[in-house]
């Protein structure tokens, strides 16, 4: 039984948003609502800078699940964590709950006021027919319903972020963790597509700005 | 005559009236906490797959697991440069 995870490799992402914009277009997400986004520590601090892309990320025990008061989460068959917009009161406490900060809220009225609750659906649509208008307005495209993975992780252009069954790809990553080269540098080219690679200059000391 | 027009008018409009006033019975579905409350939602694998694009047999998990796993398996580039 497949589990539906994400895995970010913050030594691959390049903070492009590629992800985060083939969600946006995927999803047809409305402006001010972001499902993905990417997070950058340490910006610009040569060798320590790192990024990552942050969305749902579809926990085996799902905070917002717990707390949810009309209890409009469900998980399905393949580990997805999903919500039925119809019964969502736009309260916020998913919001709270969540560490990763994955829901999202419209802000439909003049005052700020809180629509129902838009988060990463892992391209699974969600409790309207499959691949039907509904569920598109709702909650954007059906990828699962046609064989295929969430946008973000098949547009990756450096395959930083992984997207699929939680044994598949952490086997991919572990695989790639063997692989890197540990000896120029701990970072950079080497580190994250392995050895083989005809690395650059040396860098400058570790904690100058670029 | 008069009178006894009079009482069975008013004991017909006792009887379709009165019942206006009463309780309506409220059958409220208690929520169970911690269920979800939203519609079912389908599997993907219960869907025809696309003309264009991955196969598998419809209504069929393992099929659909198999096609899937092997759509996972391409984010592995290491694997397609080594070999």
């Amino acid at each position: 039984m497949a589990r539906m995870k994400f895995l970010s490799d913050a030594e691959r992402c390049i903070e492009c948003n590629g992800c985060v914009t083939a969600c946006k277009q995927e999803n047809e997400v409305p402006w001010g609502v972001n499902r993905r986004r990417v997070v950058t520590i340490n910006d610009g601090v040569i060798g320590a800078e790192k990024s990552i892309s942050v969305a749902c990320m579809h926990c085996s025990d799902a905070p917002c699940m717990a707390v949810c008061p009309v209890d409009v989460f469900y998980r399905t068959d393949d580990g997805v964590v999903l919500h039925d917009k119809d019964l969502c009161i736009g309260c916020g406490y998913c919001f709270y709950a969540c560490p990763f900060g994955a829901p999202q809220f419209p802000q439909a009225g003049a005052f700020g006021l809180r629509g129902k609750m838009d988060k990463c659906t892992f391209c699974a649509g969600g409790p309207e027919p499959d691949k039907s208008e509904a569920e598109f307005k709702k909650y954007g495209r059906n990828r699962l319903a046609e064989g295929k993975l969430p946008a973000c992780a098949e547009m990756c252009s450096t395959k930083a972020l992984l997207g699929g069954d939680g044994d598949v790809i952490s086997d991919i990553y572990r695989e790639r963790v063997t692989r890197r080269n540990k000896g120029f540098e701990a970072w950079g080219w080497g580190t994250a597509y392995g050895p083989g690679g005809k690395p650059g200059a040396a860098p400058a000391a570790a904690g100058k700005k670029s | 005559m008069k009178r006894t027009a009079l009482i069975v008018a008013a004991l017909v409009g006792a009887v379709v009236l009165l019942p206006g006033c009463m309780e309506v019975e409220q059958t409220a579905t208690p929520s169970k906490q911690g269920k979800y409350q939203g519609k079912p939602d389908a599997t993907p694998w219960s869907n025809e797959p696309l003309a264009m694009g991955p196969k598998w047999s419809k209504g069929d998990r393992a099929s659909w697991e198999e096609q899937i796993k092997k759509r996972q398996l391409g984010q592995h580039e290491d694997r397609r440069i080594y070999q």
